[in-house]
């Protein structure tokens, strides 16, 4: 991270629209947003407001259809694909679904966070033996899942799913966080330490964090700064003790349910695993 | 509509009948051209003359030959067959791992963020047209051109197979790849991974057991084909078959014929072990 930078990530007017969407309907709409390096913030907003499209076009998952995107001092639309994908190293994504393959194990899971710094060697060598088993553990430590060590994944609940998704994030050495929903599947107590790891980890290695969040309470009480979303528009973005009730029924007008559903509740959890992939149909004479 | 609407006593019919007889007339009056264009006339197989010549024929069956001296050319034949299809696919495998890695939409980088870009999505398309030329030629006839280049015995069958197999398993490899879930492997190109390395992470643990069932399956294709490439002088199995039933020598044929379910029973044994220790 380049300490002269006094932006780490900056969105001037951003327009995003999904590939698939009909029509003119945009996923974010105009969307700006200055943040500095290490700073640590969460994005809240009703369903379909645009959180996890907002994190996606962070990511360089997504091209802009208007305005711009510069992150860690580059331009990414501008760089050569390859550039492009070195700058992708050095952020990490998490979606809400924890994208682990079901027969894997957690320690191959975990690890999985370190290969943009891994060449293709190293880690076909981790395959055969994990390269480096002391910090999956330490990772999987601060979600209490060390003792998980060596299981496979499908043998995990949904939440320690979840847990082992944001431990890879905390081994991948990744200067930006971007954590989708972080709570989605984990009760109250549980949510509270992880959100607390997350944030930790994040002012240990000076990284940034941008975290979406359903739980409004989680995100008042436990980050300085909150921006919100509404129908892909940016409805405010300001220090945590300035989001007052009244500004959040605004925000979450026609979707109060959302609003006073959780805290104690996480919301549903969709399982992770895919149904059993079809076997090809093969044919031979 | 509820029961009560009914008249007391009278079951009502399936509505669905009609239709289902008149789709199979249908598909009768569709087939029975073909059938005449194919010149299908089963009951040729059972005039007097047929049945008589068949009767001879399968009356020599039993028993199969069974002295010690056939049973040793039957083992050293049975274990050139093997030989023959196990090289032609560990060929086909080496063809075939480029192709699909290549081919393969699933490991594509710049489709991270919008459509494939122009110079990988002609990479790819080569990749699967190189598969489908390799394929679109059977190996008997790869076979058969290279018994000219490399002259009669094993070495034409192992490179035919090689070919044929190579384009089938380059396809079938790909598709595999991209029935899986995408997320695991697109999670981790986003986080900036490389193309192989989201390979071995995200979608080889999810389709390892359906390539493995589906590569011991082509084995076995492949010794029944190694059979039919002994037709045309590959050695192996298929040319004692070819020789025994030219010489009407039923006792022998039934002999490899029973070899032949030992070893597809053998690969199916094989695959179901190993599915389940990979599962």
């Amino acid at each position: 991270m380049a300490p002269t930078l006094a932006h780490h990530l900056q969105l001037d007017a951003l327009s995003v629209r999904h590939p698939a969407a009909r029509g003119a309907t945009l996923a974010l709409d105009s969307v700006n947003l200055r943040v500095a390096p290490g700073e640590v913030l969460a994005v809240i907003g009703p369903s379909g407001a645009g959180k996890t499209t907002l994190l996606q076009a962070i990511a360089c998952a997504m091209a802009p259809v208007a305005g711009h995107v510069e992150l860690m001092g580059a331009l990414p639309w501008a760089l050569p694909r390859a550039e492009l994908h070195r700058l992708r190293g050095r952020l990490f994504l998490a979606p809400q679904v924890p994208p682990l393959p079901p027969r894997q194990r957690v320690v191959t899971a975990v690890l999985a966070g370190r290969l943009p710094q891994w060449g293709l060697a190293a880690s076909l060598r981790s395959l055969f033996y994990p390269r480096d088993i002391a910090a999956a553990q330490q990772a999987l430590q601060r979600f209490d899942l060390a003792d998980k060590l060596f299981e496979r994944v499908d043998r995990l609940s949904g939440g320690e799913r979840q847990r082992v998704g944001l431990a890879r994030a905390l081994v991948s050495k990744a200067e930006l966080l971007l954590i989708d929903e972080p709570l989605s599947a984990l009760d109250p107590t549980r949510a509270a330490q992880a959100i607390a790891t997350l944030c930790d980890a994040a002012r240990d290695s000076g990284a940034t964090l941008v975290t979406t969040l359903h739980q409004v309470e989680v995100a008042r009480s436990r980050f300085a700064r909150i921006v919100a979303l509404r129908d892909g528009r940016l409805a405010f973005d300001l220090p945590a003790a300035q989001v007052s009730d009244a500004r959040l029924r605004e925000l979450y007008a026609d979707h109060e349910d959302e609003l006073t559903a959780d805290y104690a509740g996480a919301a549903p959890w969709v399982d992770a695993v895919p149904a059993d992939p079809v076997v090809q149909p093969a044919t031979c004479r | 509509m509820p029961a009560l609407a009914l008249p007391a006593g009278r079951v009502p019919r399936d509505p669905a009948w009609l239709s289902r007889v008149g789709l199979a007339v249908l598909a009768v009056v569709l087939l029975w051209p073909m059938l005449v264009w194919t010149e299908f006339k089963p009951w040729e197989l059972f005039d007097a003359r047929s049945l008589k010549s068949t009767a001879k024929f399968l009356k020599d069956f039993v028993p199969p030959r069974h002295d010690a001296e056939f049973l040793q050319l039957m083992l050293v034949q049975t274990w050139r067959t093997v030989a023959i299809a196990t090289a032609g696919l560990t060929l086909a495998f080496a063809v075939a791992v480029p192709l699909a890695l290549v081919s393969t939409a699933r490991l594509s980088i710049s489709s991270l963020s919008g459509p494939m870009a122009t110079a990988p999505y002609l990479l790819r398309q080569g990749a699967r047209w190189a598969a489908i030329v390799l394929r679109s030629i059977p190996e008997l006839v790869w076979a058969l051109l290279f018994v000219r280049v490399v002259g009669l015995g094993p070495t034409s069958g192992v490179i035919a197979i090689g070919i044929a197999y190579g384009g089938m398993l380059g396809k079938v490899y790909a598709e595999i790849l991209e029935s899986g879930d995408a997320q695991p492997t697109q999670a981790l190109l986003r986080n900036g991974a490389g193309r192989l390395q989201s390979f071995f992470y995200g979608t080889l643990p999810q389709s390892s057991t359906e390539l493995v069932s589906y590569t011991v399956y082509r084995w076995e294709c492949a010794i029944r084909s190694s059979v039919v490439l002994g037709f045309v002088g590959a050695g192996g199995l298929g040319q004692e078959l070819d020789n025994a039933s030219k010489m009407f020598a039923g006792a022998e044929v039934a002999t490899i014929l029973i070899i032949f379910m030992l070893l597809v029973a053998l690969a199916d044994r094989l695959s179901s072990w190993l599915r389940k220790e990979l599962g």
